[in-house]
């Protein structure tokens, strides 16, 4: 079987590559300082102190080398765009692969190698077209000499190098150009001169790949003399292998063997095939140690939740020590708002289960075929369990069946349980762990149980007079290898994200206590805004009608236009109600909210129609969305994964939540914990705000303000205000 | 035990207990890794395959129960509908992630062989077993539009 890590998807370049070996290639990249440098044919990312990111064959093809992995939000497409704009060839002449896990491929964002936090396109958009520009002017150079012209004389468009009467392929210019000195600042275009960023529409590189099968994602890959692995952990959190008996595994035709894995976390069955393993982990039965487990349920969990609520907060987030007096404030307010918000844990489920493989190399290392989201974190992780020097330990990236930030874990959590398994084994089979959904579902690193609560005045003038703001959360960041970034003065930013930093002008004070407990969170698709978007827009909804306005308006009256942070943020709100036509009235039987939220760096608005039925069910209808995310390099992209977040976040407030009973999981699979089906999927109309500023996220900026303008819209049909979700325990049903 | 099965038109001998999913045959016994795994109980349809022409779950279709049946799946299809299915998809760019992608164009090929110009809600009713969880739903619904108009044409 291929293995091969490489995204193609076009048969010309397989078609044309003795070609391409046999005239070599030009590669164009950074070395460990950041400056631009060049090498011709062989260079790899350790041999000559940089690190390839656009390659030109012989034959003309281009292939950009995606730092960043795919999760479908789209990079091998962005990434690509932007060199080919700056280097000017056609997009079908342009391939994409993966970079290996090496230090200079770092996320500029973060300072490792990793995707996440909506980064990609944002850390990426100077780099990217920084080394297609180097690689053009190389090759303009190049021509212009062996043509004895000027350079301005030489003309680059689609591929082809013109002047002097003259017409060559890039490709037959890549030995002279890579001899040749990469300029350190090569010009970039201006923005009215691109031809590809923000146009209308490329098709994604990963398309045709992924409607015929060929797609490889980490579960297909089979390297030789590789045994699969299912998992047996304890069906509690924090809980240690004592003992396990094998039952009747060894009856299972396939079955390998069973062994403990060495940090007693759990059982590895080893099998021929990944069925034979799942059906012989049915056969095994292991004893636990709880005494370091977590035993309780969601009910003591919300009860824990709503005594922190109550008690004086730990952490004060804005640093004024005034919560005390502005609760007192705003509830002497003659008009006021009070509510209490519950947000229960989440699993990410992506359709892909995590899995990897963990192969021995000849040169005594490990091999990772995996869909990678933080090479960072799990290169040197793996590198220390197995005391292998990180030179020898290559990570192999795929495709990956969606994250939303599962894969991107502190702890490297599954690459640790399949090289554990792999080391069990003696380390000389190559291992396949493989999770099934049960494993996904009940395996932690859920979004963590948010608790909120808000006491705000109205003053005379119908604004906003005085917010007191108490939120309880598990940190998500708090002993986890990025604990200096996120943590001050014992406030885990992201615990208050989307609230302490809103674009309103609101006199707020905030305060935050922590939840404890070995059951481990992590960040879930927009991290704290997944449910700030909702606290905050649910609250200004309550607090525009306490104030007898219109909630588009009180929004609005709450922000100043001479800033430019405010300007953007009213501008979505102003353009998603300008094109779903907003007048403030719902037809009978019919509702419609607006909810409009920033996160990572883009600002987006949404306004929600939905419909009740006679027997009183909603039906989610249209969601009119407004994006001002800098450039929007794929308009097309921007829109998909608008699109996306949105129904992502509908699903999880409709209807998804982990619970926990004795302190086991109670979802055992999809019928559990039903994702968004297309039933549930509305219209979705999606305007972006044209802007020549640096691009921000769009990966994960869609979601925040769908489940509150979806909130806001079943109030405005039903009457019914829903602060503790999913919405299905607060008796709605959706048609 | 070894047995025989009819797939992508050709006979494959297997060796699989009769319990055994035909998912887990076609993917790690015959190394056609088009078909996905994403549930194991019928609930997400990642694992579509046409079992006579008909979409069906192989994750929860032991092997034994195939027989004489024939076995296509996404890597060799091939008929009008599914060439008209996978140029929509692309023609849309229907995909993200793309892991579910299989399972949804080979439900969609089934949709489009027994139903040449489905509504939004025949379309909703039919596909409503295949989960995406970067819910592509509007471009799928367009796209067995777009595909339906392909095949008229």
């Amino acid at each position: 079987m291929d293995v091969s890590n490489t995204a193609s998807t076009m048969n010309r370049r397989k078609f044309l590559k003795g070609t391409a070996v046999l005239g070599g290639s030009m590669v164009v990249g950074f070395n460990a300082t950041g400056l631009l440098a060049a090498a011709a044919d062989g260079t790899t990312a350790t041999s000559s102190g940089f690190n390839p990111f656009v390659k030109i064959a012989a034959d003309g093809i281009v292939t950009v080398v995606c730092k960043h992995f795919e999760m479908g939000q789209g990079t091998t497409t962005g990434l690509t765009t932007l060199v080919a704009e700056e280097l000017d060839v056609a997009w079908d002449q342009v391939d994409v692969e993966f970079a290996p896990s090496h230090e200079n491929y770092v996320n500029l964002a973060f300072g490792g190698q990793g995707t996440g936090g909506s980064t990609a396109i944002a850390n990426s958009f100077m780099q990217y077209r920084q080394a297609g520009a180097a690689a053009r002017d190389m090759l303009v150079r190049a021509a212009a000499a062996e043509w004895k012209v000027e350079a301005k004389e030489v003309a680059l468009k689609d591929g082809m190098l013109t002047g002097s009467g003259k017409k060559a392929s890039i490709g037959d210019f890549i030995e002279q150009a890579a001899k040749l000195e990469p300029l350190a600042e090569p010009p970039l275009k201006d923005a009215a001169n691109f031809t590809l960023i923000g146009k209308n529409k490329l098709p994604r590189k990963d398309s045709v790949a992924k409607t015929t099968g060929k797609a490889m994602f980490a579960m297909d890959v089979k390297v030789p003399n590789m045994v699969y692995a299912t998992i047996l952990t304890s069906p509690r959190f924090g809980g240690v292998l004592k003992s396990f008996d094998i039952g009747d595994a060894a009856k299972v035709n396939g079955f390998v063997d069973a062994k403990a894995l060495p940090n007693k976390a759990g059982v590895a069955v080893y099998a021929e095939s990944t069925w034979a393993s799942i059906k012989a982990r049915r056969a095994i039965t292991a004893e636990w140690d709880n005494a370091a487990a977590d035993a309780r349920g969601t009910a003591e969990m919300v009860s824990e939740y709503n005594e922190k609520l109550d008690a004086d907060p730990v952490y004060d987030a804005t640093g004024k020590g005034d919560l005390a007096e502005t609760e007192a404030t705003a509830k002497a307010a003659v008009k006021s708002v009070s509510a209490d918000f519950h947000f229960p844990l989440l699993a990410h489920a992506p359709m892909e289960p995590v899995n990897c493989v963990i192969e021995p190399t000849e040169e005594g290392g490990i091999r990772v075929h995996d869909g990678c989201q933080f090479p960072m974190i799990t290169h040197p992780t793996l590198a220390a369990i197995t005391e292998i020097p990180p030179e020898k330990v290559e990570i192999v990236t795929y495709y990956a069946g969606g994250s939303f930030g599962r894969r991107a874990n502190g702890n490297s959590d599954y690459h640790v349980q399949a090289v554990m398994a792999f080391l069990a084994l003696g380390g000389k089979k190559a291992v396949k762990l493989v999770w099934t959904r049960e494993d996904d579902l009940a395996g932690g690193y859920y979004r963590p149980m948010f608790a909120q609560r808000a006491h705000i005045g109205i003053g005379d003038d119908g604004k906003i007079s005085a917010w007191g703001h108490r939120s309880v959360a598990q940190s998500i960041f708090k002993g986890g290898p990025m604990e200096s970034m996120a943590v001050h003065n014992g406030v885990d930013h992201f615990s208050v994200e989307g609230i302490v930093d809103t674009p309103y002008q609101i006199p707020m004070s905030i305060g935050l206590t922590d939840y404890e407990s070995p059951m481990p969170v992590l960040w879930w698709r927009s991290v704290g805004h997944s449910q700030s978007g909702y606290t905050m827009e649910v609250l200004m909804d309550m607090a525009a009608e306490a104030a007898g306005a219109d909630p588009v308006e009180f929004r609005l009256a709450h922000l100043d236009e001479s800033d430019d942070n405010q300007a953007r943020f009213a501008g979505v709100l102003k353009l998603a109600a300008e094109k779903a036509g907003w007048d403030g009235k719902s037809a009978k039987g019919r509702g419609r909210g607006v909810a409009v939220h920033k996160s990572f760096g883009t600002y987006v608005a949404q306004v929600m129609d939905v419909s009740v039925n006679d027997k009183g069910a909603i039906s989610i209808d249209k969601v009119t969305c407004a994006v001002d995310c800098g450039i929007a390099v794929n308009p097309d992209v921007v829109r998909a994964q608008m699109e996306g977040a949105i129904g992502y976040g509908l699903g999880a407030v409709m209807r998804n939540e982990i619970t926990m009973k004795d302190g086991v999981v109670e979802q055992g699979n999809f019928p559990q914990y039903q994702p968004l089906r297309i039933t549930d999927m509305p219209v979705v109309d999606v305007h972006i705000v044209p802007s020549d500023l640096a691009p921000s996220g769009v990966g994960e900026p869609g979601l925040p303000p769908a489940g509150p303008a979806l909130a806001n819209a079943i109030y405005a049909a039903t009457g019914k205000r829903i602060t503790k979700l999913p919405m299905a325990n607060n008796g709605i049903t959706f048609a | 035990m070894s047995m025989t099965i009819k797939i992508n038109g050709e006979s494959r001998e297997v060796n699989a207990d009769d319990d055994t999913p035909l998912l887990w045959v076609i993917r790690d016994e015959l190394n056609l890794t088009g078909t996905k795994f994403g549930c194991g109980v019928a609930s997400c349809g990642a694992c579509t395959v046409h079992i006579n022409g008909q979409p069906q779950r192989s994750c929860v279709t032991p092997i034994s129960a195939v027989g004489d049946s024939e076995v296509t799946t996404i890597d060799v299809i091939d008929t009008p509908q599914a060439k008209a299915v996978q140029a929509a998809w692309q023609e849309l760019d229907v995909v993200q992630c793309g892991y579910c992608q299989s399972g949804q164009i080979m439900s969609a090929i089934g949709l489009l062989s027994s139903n040449a110009k489905p509504n939004d809600e025949e379309i909703d009713s039919y596909m409503a077993g295949n989960a995406c969880r970067c819910a592509t739903y509007q471009r799928i619904r367009a796209a067995i539009h777009r595909a339906s108009d392909l095949l008229e044409a």
